[in-house]
């Protein structure tokens, strides 16, 4: 039985835990001192031989990137850090923010240090105003404390970092158009190459990471490569905050090493809520491919997900028992894409707009003839055909359910989802019962 | 002087790259993107956000092929976007022709673009010549799988009151909000919302007005943009097109003309790459209605002596009293006016000096001097300095003086553009940074208006470096001068297409040394009586440097007038011919850079250009036609012959004028005429008159309070000839005691006898 690792969760009960005297107290800014001492190209070698890899989703080597930076390029250096967390189902980054904003703010010093940054951004969405007050108040303690500014810890060193808030987009967390919007413009994503790392922000080399990469930074200097390596599997070392939500009893942030499998987080969460049985699982937020009760020992890695057919994502494990209908959860899936799809290249814009369509005829049981193959042909026509991944995972949640829950698909052809599953019954909450 | 070119300078060796496209072998300079790579070989990937001149954007998708192998023996897991895809050595390419995925990911985006698309094609303008007409035919589906719902957007939607955009066509290919950013350099509509509510707007009581919006029309690729004008006014399959040059600047841009049953419907840009690429200006484009409007002079007009009004009469007999009004005068003077074309300019070169016998003659219906006009014979008209347009592509440093390119040769602003964008170093002396300026990214030389000569010569250009000049500058002693002095190219750009023209016809008292009286001369001799008769072309009096003087001699003299429309100068003459405008003859324009270009006639009408007209009076006036008064035939060729360009003028020696003492209350006034304003060429196009700049006066704070003005409040300006009134608006770019204000803009600054230059009284006007 995996044991769950708390290391960026361990002080989120703390009294008043968002303080630099709490952080403090529990031997945070640590890190930093030590990282002064550490030459900067030695400090990225020590963020790739930990092999912490990207947590946003896609998983990329976080040193590599790093060291993707060209140094010999006279112009200023940044650091992004993604905070734009908008993923259906996804919520580590805002309640680690929320809890803990000077694990992140040291992660940021860290990793500008390693990277030669002299002015890091975090791009926080603007929804979470309270996040965003708790992020500038921790970056106010920490320029108080010497922490950032021009002479980090009297090193000389200079470190900078600003608190943006965004406007509300979900496609604001694919990092190009993270870059556009942080520069002022519209938030769209940018054509590739050039990549980031050559001219990201003002056309400046750029370093963007998630929060929890970020965060996860001070733990690996301060512990050691060989005591983050000792956690996770062979290709996704270290530990992760697994957020379990739905029909499971208790809720919330798990953090485990990489690895461990949706049956022991469920048991670790104390199972399925009375009475109920798993029906279907996202393992990362809704644009990875769902998956089923048959996946419950899929490790929880980004090789042992891909080899199941979807991804790890974000880690955002939504549970949904019998209860639940599929064609309805995707239905709210993909009028959630067709909402945030930015409208910059034609196969998302207009296909998200068309499947919802179809998807909320199918849910009223009046689906056609021909239905289910057209859906099935949209999304192959979306995916691998749109601008930007945001197309790609609006496909993610109609493909797989399809195939594996296609008899309800065809149901919707005569019966309304909700005399299948009626929703007072799916739902969590008794007084949310839908009308 | 001439520039060697230098094999390898500027045109260095392409760097080829082999690739397979469908397989097929082709070889393309490095950097050159697969979408064009497989036109070499016959395949046309279909396309709505890629265009040739715009940087790519990868937005609409349709582009897609599959690249089994990327050139490093990989391929892509995805098809990939041709338009962004750059070549490489090796990489295969498999389009819609041989690739089941790539004709599949084609047909599907098709679908979707068409989901959401109106399908009202049989009441669009653009039906006939739409790209997303014919490529859905070419490359979609025969059917639409889409059975739901449409979205619906209001209709259209104005963002501008010349540009009308209907926001169900659009596709969102972002060509329109590319080319004002990228080329124009207004970026004034932009994409607003998400999703496939995204759409084309503008900020909220910030039209469109872009001197060059027309060309965002042009370019869509559905019928999303449309014009005020041309809306819903023809078919494009019942058009008749004509190539054709420019009749409002002497940039020389291309455009076509289209036109059914007798009457223009609209003009679009032709296809210069050395001159205008695909772009033209909004005047080029809209302006064509001018010759159409209710004065048209369609018969020839005699005054009756008895009556003293103008009557119809016949073309015999009007050329008998005009030939023997002239024969009868004690000399005559000739004004042929900025509006000829080559054909006709000679012909006034040829009645003045072989039949009149006269060297009297100045097309210059503007600001002038000799100092200019020897300036024009040493170097302009030197065949030796021909220019090239791709001097500007290439100078290191452009300065301009006496020059505003955006008001005056807009297509010539956009190559500048070009040329910043590029890199290229952009001086200008000027009263203060322009909007234009500021696009060109220019650095300012402030200089009060008059002193240019002084600020020329402290440029320090070097002979690879082109120096720009207006024609303002003939009203600033030295300036001339001081522009020869630099050794740089020089580009003399004038404000109109008949300029360069009529001089290179022969239509300069100088001309081949020859010491004829020019144009103030002229009239101020008519004036005294010393020439008792006047032969006038396209001449507006309130262009003139003298109106007042101008309105004495032509009432005083003996007034031949050729015009295309009543005029003051028609209202003055005793005899009227009508005569044809640009698109009623065939015809040559010399462009600012030397070079000739021939048009032909679009409608064939009874009117007959001037030169035909001029044949009729020497006829009547019992001498032989001369060559050049055969008038008609296109001109190929050098424009000029070698025994004209004989004589050696010399460069001009002028010194600078001091600067003006300045009384208290007055200024100096810095003025021009704006690409859109009240110009008689651009009559009849009320939606395009109306995305004109307002009028306004600018002056910096300084100024303005040192005369009492408050900023928002109004100004006045004026001489003893009248004032003129405008909203005072603060820049502060303008040099002191001076302020700036357009010539014909709601208000005729030119009436008033006011300049570049001028000095002016500068008063308050009370809140607006």
């Amino acid at each position: 039985m995996t044991q769950l690792t708390p290391v960026l969760t361990r002080n989120w009960a703390d009294d008043r835990a968002w303080t630099r005297e709490a952080y403090e107290a529990r031997g945070g800014y640590q890190a930093l001192r030590k990282a002064l001492d550490i030459a900067p190209d030695d400090l990225i070698d020590q963020v790739k031989d930990a092999g912490l890899r990207g947590r946003g989703g896609a998983g990329f080597p976080t040193g590599m990137k790093w060291s993707f930076i060209p140094q010999d390029n006279p112009k200023p250096k940044y650091l992004v850090v993604n905070a734009d967390e908008s993923e259906p189902g996804t919520c580590k980054d805002i309640p680690l923010m929320m809890a803990s904003p000077h694990t992140l703010v040291e992660g940021v010093i860290i990793s500008s240090l390693a990277i030669r940054a002299e002015q890091a951004f975090i791009y926080v969405r603007g929804e979470v105003l309270h996040v965003v007050r708790r992020l500038r108040a921790a970056v106010r303690e920490a320029y108080e404390a010497g922490y950032l500014g021009d002479n980090v810890l009297g090193s000389g060193r200079r470190v900078d970092l600003v608190i943006h808030a965004g406007a509300g987009a979900y496609i604001c967390g694919e990092e190009t158009a993270l870059l556009d919007s942080l520069e002022g413009r519209r938030g769209q994503p940018r054509l590739r190459p050039p990549f980031p790392a050559v001219e990201g922000l003002y056309a400046c080399p750029t370093v963007i990471n998630n929060v929890e990469s970020i965060a996860s930074v001070p733990s690996i200097i301060d512990e050691g490569v060989a005591w983050f390596t000792a956690m996770g599997t062979e290709k996704s070392k270290g530990y992760t905050i697994y957020s379990l939500s739905g029909h499971v009893r208790r809720p919330g942030q798990y953090e485990a090493p990489l690895g461990i499998t949706l049956r022991e987080l469920l048991d670790l969460g104390g199972g399925m809520r009375e009475g109920s049985q798993l029906k279907f699982w996202t393992p990362g937020g809704s644009s990875t491919p769902i998956l089923t009760a048959e996946h419950l020992d899929v490790p929880l890695d980004y090789e042992g997900v891909a080899a199941a057919g979807s991804m790890l994502g974000t880690k955002a494990l939504q549970v949904f028992d019998q209860t639940t209908s599929v064609v309805r959860a995707v239905l709210r899936w993909t009028e959630f894409y067709k909402h945030e799809s930015c409208g910059k290249c034609t196969p998302c814009r207009e296909g998200t707009w068309w499947m919802t369509q179809i998807l909320t005829r199918l849910d009223a049981g009046e689906g056609r003839e021909g239905d289910i193959e057209l859906l099935l042909d949209l999304c192959d026509n979306i995916l691998g055909r749109s601008f930007c991944a945001l197309g790609d995972g609006a496909t993610s949640p109609i493909t797989s359910a399809i195939q594996y829950f296609r008899s309800e698909f065809e149901a919707g052809l005569t019966t309304p989802s909700w005399e299948l599953f009626p929703p007072d019954r799916s739902t969590l909450f008794g007084q949310e019962v839908m009308a | 002087m001439t520039v060697e070119a230098q094999p390898g300078v500027y045109w260095p060796p392409v760097e080829l790259v082999t690739l397979t496209i469908d397989g097929v072998e082709v070889s393309v300079p490095k950097g050159t993107l697969v979408i064009r790579a497989a036109e070499l070989i016959g395949v046309e990937i279909p396309r709505f956000c890629d265009h040739p001149l715009l940087e790519p954007v990868g937005a609409c998708r349709q582009c897609l092929v599959d690249v089994p192998d990327a050139g490093n023996g990989r391929g892509f897991p995805k098809p990939q976007a041709s338009c962004t895809l750059e070549v490489a050595a090796g990489m295969v390419v498999e389009t819609q022709v041989t690739s089941k995925v790539a004709e599949k990911a084609q047909v599907g985006n098709l679908e979707f673009l068409l989901a959401n698309h109106p399908l009202d094609c049989p009441v669009c303008d653009k039906g006939g010549e739409c790209p997303l007409q014919n490529q859905a035919m070419s490359h979609g589906a025969a059917e639409s799988r889409f059975t739901d719902h449409k979205r619906h957007f209001a209709k259209p939607v104005p963002v501008s009151e010349q540009v009308l955009l209907d926001r169900e066509r659009c596709v969102l290919c972002q060509r329109c909000t590319r080319f004002s950013e990228e080329i124009a350099g207004d970026p004034f509509i932009e994409l607003l919302e998400r999703g496939a509510k995204q759409q084309i707007g503008i900020a909220e009581g910030e039209p469109f007005h872009s001197y060059f919006s027309g060309n965002t029309i042009q370019i869509c690729p559905v019928g999303a943009l449309t014009s005020a004008d041309y809306r819903f006014r023809a078919r494009p399959f019942d058009l008749v097109s004509t190539p054709s040059i420019t009749e409002h600047d002497s940039s020389g841009a291309a455009i076509r003309v289209d036109h059914r049953r007798g009457k223009v419907m609209r003009i679009l840009a032709g296809d210069d790459p050395t001159v205008n690429d695909e772009w033209i200006s909004d005047k080029d484009r809209f302006a064509f209605a001018w010759s159409r409007q209710d004065d048209r002079l369609t018969t020839p007009l005699v005054r009756n002596p008895e009556t003293g009004e103008l009557e119809v009469m016949s073309w015999p007999g009007a050329l008998a009293v005009a030939a023997r009004g002239l024969s009868a005068a004690n000399g005559v003077g000739v004004l042929p006016g900025g509006r000829l074309t080559l054909e006709d300019a000679r012909a006034y070169a040829s009645l003045a000096r072989d039949v009149l016998g006269t060297n009297d003659i100045d097309y210059r219906a503007r600001v002038h001097s000799a100092e200019e006009a020897q300036f024009l014979q040493h170097w302009v008209l030197d065949m030796a300095h021909v220019g090239y347009q791709g001097d500007l592509e290439r100078a290191p440093v452009v300065a301009i003086a006496g020059l505003e390119l955006e008001d005056e040769a807009a297509t010539v602003f956009l190559q500048l553009r070009k040329r910043a964008r590029a890199g290229g170093r952009i001086v200008a002396i000027a009263s203060h940074l322009t909007r234009g300026l500021a696009k060109l990214g220019a650095e300012l030389i402030a200089t009060v208006p008059g002193q240019e000569a002084a600020a020329i010569a402290g440029l320090e250009l070097n002979p690879d470096d082109v120096l720009l000049v207006g024609e303002r500058l003939a009203g600033v002693p030295g300036a001339f001068t001081a522009a020869l002095a630099q050794g740089a190219r020089i580009g003399w750009i004038p404000r109109r297409a008949g300029d360069r023209t009529a001089a290179e016809g022969g239509c300069l008292p100088n001309h081949g040394g020859a010491d004829g009286r020019d144009t103030n001369a002229i009239l101020n001799a008519a004036a005294a009586g010393q020439l008792g008769a006047l032969i006038v072309g396209g001449v507006e009096v309130n262009d003139l440097p003298d109106p007042a003087t101008a309105r004495y001699a032509l009432d005083k003299a003996f007034v031949v007038s050729l015009e295309v429309r009543a005029s003051e100068v028609t209202a003055h003459a005793d005899v009227v011919f009508p005569v044809a405008p640009s698109v009623e003859k065939a015809g040559t324009y010399v462009g600012w850079d030397g070079n000739a270009r021939s048009f032909p006639r679009v409608l064939d009408t009874s009117a007959l250009p001037d030169a035909r007209v001029l044949r009729g009076i020497a006829e009547e006036l019992g001498n032989p036609p001369r060559a050049a008064l055969a008038g008609g035939a296109p001109t190929t060729g050098p424009v000029r012959s070698n025994d004209e360009a004989n004589h050696d003028f010399g460069a001009p020696q002028v010194e600078p004028a001091p600067m003006p003492v300045l009384k208290s209350g007055q200024v100096v006034l810095s003025t021009w005429k704006q690409l859109i304003d009240d110009g008689r060429c651009q009559d009849g196009q009320p939606e395009y008159r109306a995305t004109a700049r307002p009028a306004i006066l600018k002056a910096n704070a300084t100024t303005l309070a040192a005369a009492g003005v408050e900023a928002g409040g109004i100004a006045v300006i004026g001489t003893s000839a009248g004032s003129a009134s405008f909203p005072a608006v603060v820049d502060e770019t303008m040099v002191d005691g001076v302020v700036w204000a357009p010539t014909n803009n709601g208000q005729n600054l030119g009436a008033l006898g006011m300049c570049h230059g001028s000095t002016v009284s500068l008063t308050p006007g009370g809140p607006v």
